[in-house]
């Protein structure tokens, strides 16, 4: 579950759990969070929490919200964010599945039916008018979005999807034969198809392991350092030299 | 009618890094056009059970039904597509199928599936989902998601509290709003769409598409498409790559050539006076 840690000056006061659908911020009493200082408006934020994912709202206070240094009016929370009133500092804890012990028992498909434990409707109805206005566009935005399909254009690629790839190091071919000799390729796709579509066609896809060359299609099979591969993938070392459709290549690790 | 020689088909599917189960269950009959894919929920085995039946009564029924009755004739009794017919009362039989075993074995119990169905007849495809499991088309060099997961997150983003980028970060995933076998009855959403030779649509479970971006699954379609084999392994294995953290299943489908009907002669009478 979804804690908040309230501190100031480096110094934890109080740990709140987000156990409420909607858990307010402010100076006044009757806020779930009240924090009695004078650059913190009567009702100052929300944070409104659908199961496993909270979202922050700012209720158009005098001195607005802070998360992570930027000024905001909606966010959606991620682990470690650090929210700011005035003097004090709200870190926002939600560990995600994939680090707790039973990982499989999140991850885990349910269905969600439409009678029982009904998720929270949409943050939009807040009483200030402000920020119902600033979710307004966006909604219709992220609408238009959906309606047009996430296309390879349109959507970014997940950050967390890739991990070790951008880490691991660069790699390139260099033409040793035919009407480009010397040319450098760079492999920095996860896939680069080499050799003449409907005659020989190889790939070299780029994984956490390293790089690996296949066969894709063609009756003949490419060769590496002279032996010919079969139908399986194989890993490619430095300076591996490889011979496609005619032209020979070497692979290499960049510093 | 069969439709050998209009379409190539290759699939994969893989437990994943995590799981010890494959929950996932595919099927496939290129001569009747035919593919079904089925990531199944519940403990112990029962995920496995629930997607394993949904795909067993639909592939086989459907195989003989396809015999009788030609997908793209109009049933006369109730005036429905007879594809659209066939899909509705296959899905629902799979429906109770899968609900009576949960109800009456106690090792069963709250299993259920989602589902994603394609027909393939007469130059286009009908396809009903359930749940989360997706249909994607490349068609040129443009990968479109046809279906509409029944998701939490999906209705999060359609009512705009959060966007399609955001919801990549989401921890809410994994949370179906529909599903087969859960309760008595089951709406599936039935759509039909066109079909052009050399168009690829992919199948596939949540275990692909929550791992691989979009643009990632988009380049190896269009790289690998001459060898379709390889390209349902390489998803499988870029899911793995990046955490594999659920059953991965993948089916691919190529439209070869145009696939028309075959009208019989009163129809064609007909489209003389037309």
């Amino acid at each position: 579950m979804a804690k908040l840690i309230l501190s100031m000056d480096g110094l934890v006061l109080k740990e709140i759990n987000l156990t409420k659908e909607r858990t307010t911020i402010g100076r006044k009493p009757h806020n779930d969070i009240q924090i009695d200082n004078l650059a913190v408006s009567g009702e100052h934020a929300v944070i409104v929490t659908i199961l496993q994912d909270s979202f922050l709202e700012d209720l158009g206070s005098t001195n607005g919200t802070v998360v992570n240094g930027q000024s905001v009016k909606k966010h959606f929370l991620q682990n470690n964010d650090i929210i700011e009133l005035g003097k004090y500092k709200l870190k926002y804890v939600n560990e995600s599945p994939a680090g707790v012990a039973k990982a499989a028992d999140f991850e885990k498909t349910m269905v969600l039916r439409p009678g029982a434990a009904k998720p929270a409707p949409a943050p939009a109805p807040a009483p200030a008018a402000p920020p119902a206005a600033a979710a307004a566009p966006a909604a219709a935005k992220s609408f238009g979005d959906t309606a047009a399909g996430p296309g390879p254009a349109t959507t970014m690629p997940p950050a967390s999807a890739r991990p070790a790839v951008a880490a691991q190091k660069a790699a390139a071919l260099q033409l040793l034969s035919g009407a480009n000799a010397g040319k450098e390729l760079d492999l920095t796709k996860p896939l680069t198809t080499l050799g003449k579509p409907g005659v020989q066609v190889a790939v070299i896809t780029r994984r956490p392991q390293g790089f690996f060359i296949t066969h894709v299609e063609g009756a003949s099979f490419p060769v590496v350092n002279g032996k010919p591969l079969d139908a399986q993938a194989h890993a490619l070392n430095d300076h591996d030299v490889i011979e496609l459709a005619g032209v020979k290549m070497e692979f290499f690790l960049k510093a | 009618m069969t439709l050998s020689g209009a379409l190539e088909i290759a699939s994969c599917t893989d437990p994943g890094m995590v799981r010890a189960h494959n929950e996932d269950s595919i099927a496939s009959d290129g001569r009747k056009g035919l593919v079904v894919l089925a990531d199944g929920m519940g403990g112990y085995n029962a995920g496995e059970v629930a997607s394993g039946m949904a795909t067993t009564v639909i592939i086989t029924e459907l195989q003989q039904l396809l015999e009788k009755s030609p997908p793209n004739e109009t049933d006369p009794a109730s005036g429905q597509l007879v594809a659209h017919k066939l899909l509705h009362e296959q899905i629902a039989k799979a429906n109770t199928s899968i609900y009576q075993a949960a109800q009456s074995q106690p090792q069963y119990a709250g299993m259920g599936t989602t589902l994603v169905v394609a027909l393939f007849y007469d130059n286009k495809m009908t396809v009903a989902h359930i749940g989360d499991s997706r249909l994607y088309r490349l068609r040129g060099d443009e990968l479109k998601q046809i279906t509409k997961d029944h998701s939490l997150l999906q209705e999060q983003i359609d009512s705009g509290v959060i966007t399609p980028q955001q919801a990549r970060q989401s921890q809410n995933k994994n949370l179906v709003t529909r599903a087969l076998g859960i309760d008595p009855t089951v709406e599936p959403e039935i759509h039909d769409h066109d079909t052009q030779p050399g168009d690829i649509y992919l199948l596939c479970s949540d275990g692909l598409c929550d791992m691989v971006g979009d643009e990632d699954i988009g380049l190896a379609l269009q790289t690998l498409s001459s060898n379709l084999k390889l390209c349902a392994q390489h998803l499988v294995q870029t899911a793995n790559d990046n955490g594999g953290r659920d059953n991965i299943s993948v089916i691919l489908v190529r439209v070869l050539r145009d696939f028309p009907a075959s009208r019989g002669i009163v129809s064609k009478l007909m489209g003389w006076f037309r």
